[in-house]
């Protein structure tokens, strides 16, 4: 305390609560004056004991409830999840699953991209471009829910494989859908990458230098953005990612700087969008014929999974980045023994800090949006100053108000 | 400077909206004075976008040909289906249901089967339509 005295710094918890950033999350930012000189990230404030409830339940329960992990990344775990028990029993998905799944997780990442950019604009006081890629992501949104029946929460897999097939009459709606994002892509990336007050909200911001990146372990576009090449999808290829052309998205294949700021950020999550679509359009067209699932008889399955113990392991790119699941089952008993979630954002929770330093008060909503956090944060900001013990309470409408007022100053400040 | 995020501001103004207005165009003050419009006839009901083919609605359950087999219970994941001992059937509670449809894989007699019914919503639980053979 007293050699923060001398320094004239300060402290500010941002958190627990905050309803724009999904779940609950607490930083702790040392400041001095209006620059950050510290940050300290604060994880289990939102502890669901969600792996504690798989197991006390059979591993075909499991499924519905993995899904739950995350509202918009639910594809993605009951992937890891269904591989993870695959793994443990030695069961292999069929073919055609294994691209089903491939398209079921590149429409998600393009649902996740398009909903991140929409919180990042609202983040720097652009509320119309969030009401314009919200309403855009509806499409994906409806293309889910004509494919699996639900529009979150899609209980499509299985372990074995998938349980809803996406067959030849359905083509015509996914290339409808895939056309309406090539149509307007061009116009996100001109909002959001030539946009002069949009880029100076985000240009040099936020920086995550290529060495911090690899030292702090992040993961997925976060790090992408530093010039990181780093993909499960391409590193370690699972279900049909194998048999597709793609290529590491980062910003320096562009003809950009691979900077690691907010804007290369923004700008490889744009790309992974166009990616996507040639990912699924491949996946289409190669999709080979037969069977969606190799259990077929769920009955004999249950008994299987019971009877057979084992371990195993789901690792896969979510949009967020790498994430794994662990699950081990014991021989002859139903539920599950050991259930293991680590997601993304766990890994980039560590690139907070050299990210926040030296920036201002102002920036931190749209630097803490930048990794995509799957955390709530920044309800209820109190700021102390220990010289003269005054406590002043920032809420997150004044926060927002700052971060607005900044762009507002900076284009009455003349475009560059 | 005329940038693309104007031209947008612009545009959306002026654009139809995305939302489709339910249950009635323009919300009213009070919900119960409208649901009370709405069943003397005196206000009309704007309907609910339209559901895909295979939407995964309320179940319907076929408790004639259910043998009982209990596999049903032993893979939903909300306890939705409780097993009756005295009869050999099950009991549904819609409102724990989660839509995931594991019963209606699992199920060797196919008792089970999605309708396109989404509005089920309502205070009691217990109530009559919520609870399928209770």
């Amino acid at each position: 305390m007293n050699e923060e005295k001398e320094d004239s710094t300060y402290e500010v918890p941002i958190g627990p609560i905050h309803p724009a950033l999904k779940e609950p999350f607490l930083i702790k930012f040392k400041l001095d004056g209006e620059e950050v000189v510290g940050a300290d990230p604060h994880p289990g404030m939102n502890h669901r004991g969600i792996e504690f409830m798989g197991m006390h339940r059979n591993p075909m329960k499991v499924i519905p409830l993995s899904e739950r992990i995350c509202g918009i990344c639910s594809i993605v775990h009951q992937h890891m999840y269904t591989t993870a028990a695959e793994h443990a029993v030695g069961i292999e998905p069929t073919n055609r699953a294994r691209y089903i799944r491939a398209i079921m997780c590149e429409l998600e990442r393009i649902h996740s991209h398009v909903l991140w950019a929409g919180v990042a604009a609202h983040e720097i006081g652009f509320d119309t471009h969030l009401h314009f890629t919200w309403k855009i992501r509806e499409e994906v949104m409806d293309l889910l829910e004509y494919i699996t029946g639900n529009r979150v929460n899609y209980s499509m897999w299985t372990i074995g494989g998938v349980r809803r097939d996406i067959t030849e009459d359905m083509h015509p709606k996914i290339f409808e859908t895939l056309e309406y994002y090539e149509d307007l892509y061009e116009k996100l990336e001109e909002i959001f990458l030539n946009d002069p007050s949009i880029k100076m909200r985000t240009k040099d911001i936020g920086i995550l230098t290529e060495e911090d990146a690899l030292s702090l372990c992040g993961v997925g576009p976060t790090v992408r953005a530093s010039g990181v090449k780093k993909d499960v999808r391409i590193d370690q290829p699972y279900s049909a990612y194998g048999d597709l052309d793609m290529d590491y998205v980062v910003p320096s294949r562009y003809g950009y700087e691979d900077k690691g700021d907010v804007f290369s950020k923004t700008l490889v999550r744009l790309k992974e969008v166009l990616q996507s679509i040639s990912i699924i359009k491949q996946c289409v067209e190669k999709m080979p014929e037969g069977e969606i699932t190799s259990e077929d008889n769920k009955a004999g399955l249950l008994n299987k999974l019971k009877n057979m113990g084992g371990e195993g392991i789901g690792r896969i790119e979510a949009p967020r980045g790498e994430a794994i699941h662990y699950v081990r089952l014991k021989e002859g008993e139903e539920d599950i023994d050991v259930w293991k979630v680590r997601a993304s954002t766990y890994n980039n929770l560590a690139t907070y800090g050299p990210m926040f330093m030296g920036e201002q008060i102002a920036d931190i909503p749209i630097i803490a949006a930048s990794i995509d956090p799957c955390i709530g944060c920044m309800d209820r900001a109190e700021i102390t100053d220990v010289n003269t013990g005054e406590t002043r309470t920032y809420s997150e409408e004044e926060l927002h108000e700052l971060s607005v007022q900044k762009t507002e100053e900076l284009v009455d400040g003349g475009i560059e | 400077m005329p940038t693309q995020t104007i031209y947008t501001l612009i545009k959306q103004l002026f654009t139809e909206k995305a939302t489709n207005p339910f249950p009635v165009k323009y919300t009213p003050d009070n919900m119960h004075d409208a649901a009370e419009l709405i069943e003397e006839g005196k206000l009309e009901i704007n309907p609910p976008v339209e559901v895909p083919e295979d939407f995964r609605g309320k179940l319907t359950y076929d408790k004639e040909s259910c043998i009982g087999c209990k596999l049903c219970v032993r893979v939903c994941p909300s306890e939705a289906l409780v097993f009756k001992e005295d009869e050999g059937k099950v009991k549904h509670y819609v409102s724990r249901c989660t839509f995931c449809g594991q019963c209606v894989n699992i199920c060797p007699q196919s008792c089970f089967e999605f309708t396109q019914e989404f509005l089920i919503a309502g205070p009691d639980k217990e109530a009559e339509d919520l609870v399928i053979n209770p």
